[in-house]
């Protein structure tokens, strides 16, 4: 592979990351939200696979390989039960309105950018240039986090914050250990099913799946 | 035909463009109607009614309200007008049209904005209450497409170094890697959905409607008839046409002649036709499997367009 064929694509790989986190806050159907984060996911294991091939790492691959099948495949999977499960929370109900959100994921974008200035001179790579992309998401990951009460937006906070952690870790470092990358990968797979099995518990004390709802003391 | 100068060259280039867009408009509007009807199930009328009922139109009688002012017939004359000066100085056929020195992002944008800034004050001119109602909403969703426009310029314009727009095809047919990178792709994007907005298409406005509680474009231009509503509907005709011609020429320069040689204008005019009946065809699909969006809701799609735009700004910054 060419230098500038494995630039070019490991940026469009990780525009794809930071679009995917941006089209999270922009949709409001849950359902539009779990295939951005499939989407997301795919294009995650890509970017550790590109890398991999670049330098001809195999172990690198293999959990490009890993990331792909557990974040574009099997996570998605388990939160589109979730959603299936109860008809009627299948849209968002963000505390800030979209358009809101979405200057405010541009603004983060801006900050994200800016303050890896001094990182980036650090890694002179064309993988090293795109850490502000992998920062972006993270913070677009913890403003969802913050801005929607749903269990499920919730969920997805915290995989697109995950899958930011991944990316800037793929591209700061040339892939993490293989035992490292795979403890976080099934932290977040053991996190998904704890958040699983406490909305079905929601579900059936409350009702519905609104954190807003346990603020107060019930029998 | 090497013998002719430059200059002269450019000007027949300017006007083969110009008569492109007049009778391409209407045959565009036509066969994405088409695609429409086939899709839903419906023969359709054919791809040429559009011209026809256009000179249909200019044959009938010229009716005006009694209240209104000069705005109300110097809308239509305006709106085709500024259109023509913009399908003169852009580079749909050829990179190198008549004035491409002129020929910037912001004086294509602002030309356009001429044209529409008087058709809504024409549909308050009326003094009814739909016209001031569509005149109302156009504006609104016009002010909201505006920021991100001008980001998605500034993103478009970053890699030539110039919002020189015949500049930008140029340098993307010098280097057609660039148009694969994340920044025009984003800004792309942005454009497209700011085409759909402003040329009144779904999801933000639905042409095909005259109910009361959606139209947006139908409800500003329910006083004009005969000879003034057929200017207004080559005009916007023209404006689908002439921005999806500039779109295609960003997403794909290839085939845009680099000469003003006869044959090759000949090249750049049938590769203009076929690559904006593609676009064309590709958004009518998209509309029939799509739904108006509520009124109140084209914040949010436009929001979305200028983040697009701003992604773009922000990663040419860095990813080159």
């Amino acid at each position: 592979m060419s230098t500038s064929t494995y630039a070019s694509a490991l940026g469009l790989e990780a525009a794809a990351v930071l679009l995917c986190a941006v089209v999270t806050l922009w949709r409001r159907s849950l359902g539009a939200i779990v295939r951005a984060l499939a989407i997301q996911g795919l294009a995650l294991g890509c970017v550790a696979m590109v890398i991999g091939l670049h330098q001809h790492d195999v172990g690198l691959i293999i959990v490009g390989l890993l990331v792909l099948g557990a974040k574009a495949i099997v996570v998605p999977a388990l939160i589109t039960r979730v959603v299936r499960a109860d008809p009627r929370s299948r849209e968002t109900q963000p505390l800030v309105n979209v358009p809101a959100s979405l200057v405010a994921a541009g603004a983060l974008t801006f900050l994200a950018f800016a303050s890896t200035r001094s990182v980036t001179s650090l890694v002179p790579t064309a993988a090293g240039r795109l850490i502000p992309v992998g920062l972006s998401a993270v913070l677009v990951g913890f403003f969802a986090l913050v801005t929607r009460r749903k269990a499920v937006s919730q969920i997805v906070g915290i995989l697109l914050v995950d899958n930011g952690v991944a990316l800037v870790a793929f591209l700061a470092t040339a892939g993490v250990p293989l035992l490292v990358e795979l403890g976080a990968s099934l932290d977040v797979l053991l996190a998904v099913i704890v958040l699983r099995v406490l909305t079905t518990q929601l579900r059936s004390r409350l009702g519905s799946f609104d954190f807003d709802q346990l603020n107060e003391l019930h029998d | 035909m090497s013998g002719i100068s430059p200059m002269i060259g450019a000007g027949i280039a300017s006007g083969v463009q110009v008569v492109a867009v007049g009778v391409g408009g209407p045959m565009l509007v036509g066969a994405m109607r088409k695609v429409r009807c086939r899709l839903e199930g419906r023969v359709g009328p054919p791809i040429l009614q559009p011209l026809v009922d256009i000179r249909k139109l200019f044959r009938k009688q010229r009716l005006r309200p009694d209240q209104a002012t000069w705005i109300f017939p110097l809308a239509p004359v305006a709106l085709v007008a500024t259109v023509a000066v913009a399908a003169v100085i852009t580079p749909l056929a050829t990179t190198r049209p008549a004035l491409g020195s002129g020929s910037d992002l912001f004086v294509l944008v602002y030309l356009l904005l001429v044209g529409s800034t008087l058709l809504a004050l024409a549909g308050l001119d009326a003094g009814t209450a739909f016209g001031g109602m569509g005149s109302s909403r156009a504006v609104t969703i016009g002010a909201l497409a505006e920021p991100a426009l001008l980001v998605t310029i500034l993103a478009l314009s970053a890699t030539a170094h110039s919002s020189n727009l015949p500049a930008i095809v140029r340098a993307t047919l010098g280097d057609p890697g660039s148009v694969a990178t994340p920044q025009r792709l984003f800004a792309l994007g942005s454009l497209l959905i700011v085409i759909v907005a402003e040329s009144g298409r779904l999801p933000v406005d639905n042409p095909a409607t005259h109910l009361e509680l959606t139209m947006v474009h139908e409800a500003m231009i329910l006083e004009y008839a005969g000879p003034d509503l057929a200017l207004v509907t080559v005009g916007e005709a023209m404006r689908l046409t002439l921005l999806l011609g500039v779109f295609v020429n960003l997403v794909a320069p290839w085939g845009v002649a680099t000469t003003t040689h006869v044959s090759a204008i000949a090249i750049g005019l049938g590769a203009l036709g076929a690559k904006v009946a593609v676009v064309g065809v590709v958004l009518a699909v998209f509309e029939v499997s799509m739904a108006k969006v509520r009124l109140f809701r084209i914040p949010e799609l436009l929001a979305g367009a200028f983040v697009l735009a701003l992604l773009g700004v922000v990663s040419g910054l860095v990813v080159r």
